[in-house]
């Protein structure tokens, strides 16, 4: 567990307390590289690329937008819920969303 | 005259002067550039990279702005297997998301290879399913080509390391290339059956770790996976730096496969569809700290330049990545080298 908790600090988005996630995404779907992924994103969810990485802006907004925080309140969107939101928002196919899509009957 | 902290390929910590800093970090760069047949680093990135080894604090960290993404090769296992806390992974899949923060985490079984996981694939794929229901970062699946798997007695081949001492060559070749073909089928129905449960990515990891039939079995079923999935991304991960060249022939994209260092193996990983490389420079334990961080960047650095539509990903953990081969890593060295990485290569990731 060292080394991705040393990452975590030293060098990385941290995933859900900002938007590293939503960062690999686009990686992973496209082979983006690390700016032009943190372009695309901080343009879709409409703040700086300087802001994706600021745990206060982005709880905040990912809250608001229901894109799934890290320590969530009563209310919040976790999951699936949070994936269906942040497939839409970005604009991109979540294979585990369409299959749960699918599953409930909802296409 | 002072001295300064840092450690040894084998984790332990060793004081050297400025000038004996100055002298592994020049030679460590001369090493990867003879051996790859690529251009060393700047005086300014030596320097760069002298001011990281030297700095004041345990952990040192990237400037504003500057932080990468994380993907894995553990199998979201870490905190049940290895730390030995029993807990399901569809549990732990959830705390590294919520607890540790990472952008993305890969699923795997113990026995982290694709023919192992074959006989068992309808429980991970449930398994996973439940965890991609309650999770929000990125899921992969991951697993190794391990084509040493598929040789007798555990396979259906013949052993090339046993045919290549007693001279049957081709046999040897042959062996191997019938190996490339199963593990291509189960590395390409292992994908199918996760793609079926809503994954989003394949990690095909340690690649090349029995040679260049192994690189070439990854290369292969990536090709295939994306063909088939292009909704599910493709890691691709080295086993080392170099590509043993156990058959010595095999060629993708009219590329010779063995010898390929880092910067040249991304090429092909682009080539087959992979969105992601894993590239691998690994440690020598007998060299300092300042030494291995140099050579690593020198390669690393090449690589990302070499990239085209294709993230790299530095493997940056036990015995790669300028990291001392020992279990219990020091935060030290990783931040150093994460921060070196990022600042002088510019990876798109770790």
């Amino acid at each position: 567990m060292g080394t991705e908790i040393t990452h975590t600090v030293s060098a990385c988005m941290g995933g859900m307390k900002t938007a590293g996630d939503l960062v690999l995404r686009m990686q992973l779907l496209y082979g983006m590289k690390i700016r032009e992924a943190k372009e695309y994103v901080a343009k879709k969810l409409g703040v700086t690329v300087s802001e994706l990485s600021d745990p206060s802006v982005m709880t905040e907004l990912r809250q608001e937008l229901g894109l799934g925080v890290q320590e969530p309140n009563v209310g919040d969107v976790v999951g699936m819920a949070a994936k269906i939101r942040i497939a839409g928002k970005l604009g991109i196919t979540i294979n585990s969303v369409e299959n749960f899509k699918r599953k409930a009957g909802l296409i | 005259m002072t001295k300064y902290f840092t450690r040894m390929g084998d984790g332990f910590g060793v004081r050297l002067s400025e000038e004996e800093i100055r002298s592994d970090i020049r030679d460590g760069v001369a090493d990867a550039a003879d051996r790859g047949k690529i251009p060393p680093l700047t005086e300014e990135e030596m320097e760069h990279l002298y001011r990281i080894v030297t700095m004041e604090g345990v952990i040192v960290g990237v400037n504003r702005g500057e932080e990468v993404v994380s993907s894995t090769d553990q199998g979201a296992d870490t905190v049940g297997c290895e730390s030995g806390v029993p807990i399901d992974r569809v549990v732990q899949v959830q705390m590294l998301e919520r607890a540790f923060g990472l952008d993305s985490t890969d699923y795997g079984f113990t026995d982290y290879n694709f023919k192992a996981v074959k006989s068992i694939v309808h429980y991970e794929a449930a398994s996973i399913e439940r965890a991609l229901d309650m999770s929000v970062i990125p899921v992969l699946y991951g697993g190794m080509p391990n084509l040493g798997f598929y040789t007798k007695p555990d396979g259906p081949v013949d052993n090339w390391a046993e045919l290549l001492p007693q001279g049957k060559i081709k046999e040897a070749l042959e062996a191997q290339e019938q190996a490339v073909e199963l593990a291509v089928h189960d590395m390409v129905y292992v994908a199918e059956q996760m793609f079926e449960a809503g994954v989003d990515g394949i990690n095909l990891d340690t690649c090349g770790a029995a040679g260049d039939a192994d690189f070439l079995a990854a290369l292969k079923a990536c090709e295939e996976i994306r063909r088939r999935f292009p909704t599910m991304g493709v890691e691709i991960g080295m086993a080392g730096e170099f590509v043993l060249g156990m058959h010595g022939r095999l060629k993708y994209d009219d590329t010779r496969l063995a010898g390929l260092y880092p910067h040249r193996q991304v090429k092909l990983a682009e080539k087959a569809g992979a969105t992601i490389f894993g590239a691998v420079v690994n440690t020598n334990t007998s060299k300092s700290f300042p030494w291995n961080i140099a050579r690593v960047c020198t390669f690393m650095k090449e690589c990302v330049k070499e990239a085209g539509k294709i993230a790299v990903h530095a493997n940056v953990g036990m015995g790669v990545g300028g990291i001392p081969m020992c279990e219990t890593i020091p935060h030290d060295v990783v931040s150093r080298a994460d921060k070196a990485l990022i600042e002088i290569c510019n990876i798109d990731g770790l």
